[in-house]
């Protein structure tokens, strides 16, 4: 028998309120993870992008696409020392919730503007000489259990609506730089463009490689100047600005989501602190009783803390451990609205501050009580 | 020189504006292995007494000596410290903590000692096998009769060998013959392991196990007819 021993026994006293305090404290958590990881997972993505490379997408919005004639033009900037492009292609694999990030590239200049897609030569080669070929990141291909020669058929949603489109998995790689996301589909534009004659002529977006980051503010400046009374005006930015961009579309998301996370956790205090006020009122005469044999106030008060202490970390460890399986190993995304979802370092130092706020603001108040508690009082109620 | 000294003691409680005096200049003096048994008319101060002698509560004024310790000048720290070691308090309703074990009621006192966790379960044993409960350490009190229940509370009285015994009405709740039990085991204690006992009781057949009979009434003690040894 020890001291925690008194904590642990009197957390089994009463073992289905226990068990659905520490149960709440761990949806409460799972659900504030799931929201700062939703949080910490967008605005990372802006992280990820390079000084290097620039992105020109039509001003009017991401989901407009810009003439294939630009690309000239924009080879021929100064400053600019590659050129390519990319479009969302947006297939469905076997069901939409299999969702993952398709794009169709022009293989030689898309990849040598990302050296963060490592892949080995041989491989290499072989997705840029097919035109059905398929470039997919590990992650996706762990995800899978896709291997090298594999045949998959994706379903068109906006390139043939609902007709297959196969392609050969001739390539798999792995991401070069930490954030740089490895669940990727990367597949021949010109492929696409087979499909519609070769008179498609648009791209989603162009990227484009520049030789000095400094001069990138000017670069995209002389860009947009250049299309400003085009049919399809340009928006030219870094690339981390342009993911950001992606943040800015669900509005103020942070604070939506801090203020559901913060509610939450309010919500859990509440009722954690009741259940600790609630058990502390019960055992007066015990506390009691553990005075009268020696127990000094503040022993009495460290054991009524701890057993606030153990509620509030068994919960919030369960949310963790939860959330961890769900979108780090499992790695549920929102069914693809939220790629690459994973609970982060700092998230997880968050939720053990606010751990120890719950522990301090539920077990404060009683642990402060017994401690200062008058045993000839409490005794006197007893008999 | 004795163990527990008593002089001028007084206690008022303040309830609102009204003072009720408990003790007004109260004695008492207990030498080392005297058993006293304390009778009184109900709110006459006998538990007030005890928690005195065991520093719970302070006096208004007067002096408590025990084993050479001035209780109410100690320290909140420090009393809970010297209780540990040297005040064994047995209780009425024998509070003890229902979700622990017979054998880890007992060990409580020993928590706040330096002993090893085998040393505490040794010495829990041996307190349990002088109350002949060895066989039933590991029951929860809800698993042991009443007298059962008060010998694992006298158990957890001596597991620290304290000095003096304080036991508050032990047998109030028993029946006739758990009480006889409890009232033997006491007397054992006292005479076989020369502990210092008082008991506060309002039966008379229960004062009767003990050496010297006090009562306590309008705050003073008398000293009952007939009480010898």
């Amino acid at each position: 028998m020890t001291r925690t021993g008194i904590v642990v026994a009197n957390l089994r006293r009463r073992k289905r309120r226990t068990l659905l305090t520490i149960m709440g404290v761990a949806i409460a958590m799972f659900l504030f993870i799931t929201l700062r990881s939703v949080l910490t997972t967008l605005s990372d993505s802006g992280e990820v992008g390079s000084e290097n490379r620039l992105i020109v997408s039509n001003k009017t919005g991401f989901t407009f696409t810009l003439p294939m004639a630009y690309a000239t033009r924009l080879a021929a900037t100064a400053g600019v020392s590659g050129v390519s492009w990319s479009q969302w292609f947006g297939g469905v694999y076997i069901e939409p919730r299999n969702f993952f990030a398709q794009f169709a590239i022009d293989p030689a200049t898309y990849l040598a503007l990302y050296p963060e897609i490592v892949i080995p030569e041989d491989q290499k080669q072989a997705f840029i000489n097919e035109q059905t070929a398929a470039l997919v990141g590990r992650g996706l291909a762990e995800r899978f259990g896709w291997q090298l020669g594999q045949t998959i058929n994706l379903q068109g949603t906006i390139f043939r609506p609902g007709e297959d489109w196969p392609f050969t998995i001739r390539a798999i790689y792995e991401s070069g730089r930490g954030g740089f996301p490895d669940n990727t589909m990367y597949l021949h534009y010109a492929y696409l463009e087979q499909a519609f004659g070769g008179e498609f002529g648009e791209a989603g977006s162009f990227v484009l490689g520049i030789e000095d980051p400094a001069q990138a503010a000017a670069i995209a400046a002389a860009i947009d100047d250049s299309y400003e009374n085009s049919a399809a005006s340009t928006k030219t930015q870094t690339e981390g600005a342009y993911n950001l961009g992606f943040v800015g579309l669900y509005g103020n998301i942070g604070f939506f989501l801090n203020t559901i996370g913060m509610a939450v956790v309010f919500a859990i205090l509440l009722v954690a602190a009741n259940t600790m006020a609630m058990s502390a009122r019960e055992r007066i005469p015990e506390i009691a009783v553990l005075k009268t044999v020696g127990f000094t106030d503040r022993a009495v008060f460290a054991i009524v803390l701890g057993e606030a202490f153990a509620m509030a970390i068994l919960g919030a460890g369960l949310g963790l451990a939860g959330a961890l399986v769900v979108f780090n190993l499992g790695e549920f995304n929102f069914f693809g609205f939220i790629p690459g979802l994973a609970v982060a370092g700092r998230t997880i130092l968050l939720m053990a501050g606010i751990t120890l706020i719950l522990t301090l603001a539920s077990g404060l108040v009683p642990a402060r009580a017994a401690g200062r508690l008058n045993v000839v009082e409490a005794l006197r109620h007893v008999a | 020189m004795a163990l527990v000294e008593v002089k001028d003691l007084t206690k008022v409680f303040r309830r609102d504006t009204q003072e009720i005096a408990v003790f007004d200049g109260l004695d008492l003096t207990m030498q080392q292995g005297d058993f006293l048994a304390l009778m009184g008319p109900s709110g006459s101060g006998k538990s007030t007494l005890l928690n005195l002698l065991a520093g719970l509560d302070r006096p208004t004024s007067g002096t408590i000596t025990v084993g050479g310790h001035d209780v109410p000048g100690m320290k909140s720290r420090q009393l809970a410290s010297w209780r540990a070691g040297n005040i064994g308090f047995i209780f009425q309703l024998y509070n003890l903590i229902p979700v622990l074990t017979a054998m880890q009621n007992v060990e409580l006192p020993l928590l706040l000692t330096k002993f090893r966790s085998k040393e505490r379960r040794d010495r829990a044993l041996t307190a349990l096998k002088v109350v002949g409960l060895t066989e039933r350490a590991d029951h929860y009190p809800r698993q042991l009769s009443g007298g059962q229940e008060q010998r694992v509370g006298i158990a957890r009285a001596i597991v620290t060998d304290p000095q003096l015994i304080l036991a508050d009405e032990p047998t109030g709740d028993l029946d006739a013959k758990s009480a006889s039990e409890i009232l033997d085991l006491l007397q054992r204690l006292n005479r076989e392991f020369d502990k210092t006992i008082l008991m506060v009781t309002h039966d008379p057949n229960a004062a009767d196990r003990a050496s010297r009979t006090l009562h306590l009434e309008k705050g003073v003690l008398l000293e009952a007819a007939g009480s010898s040894i």
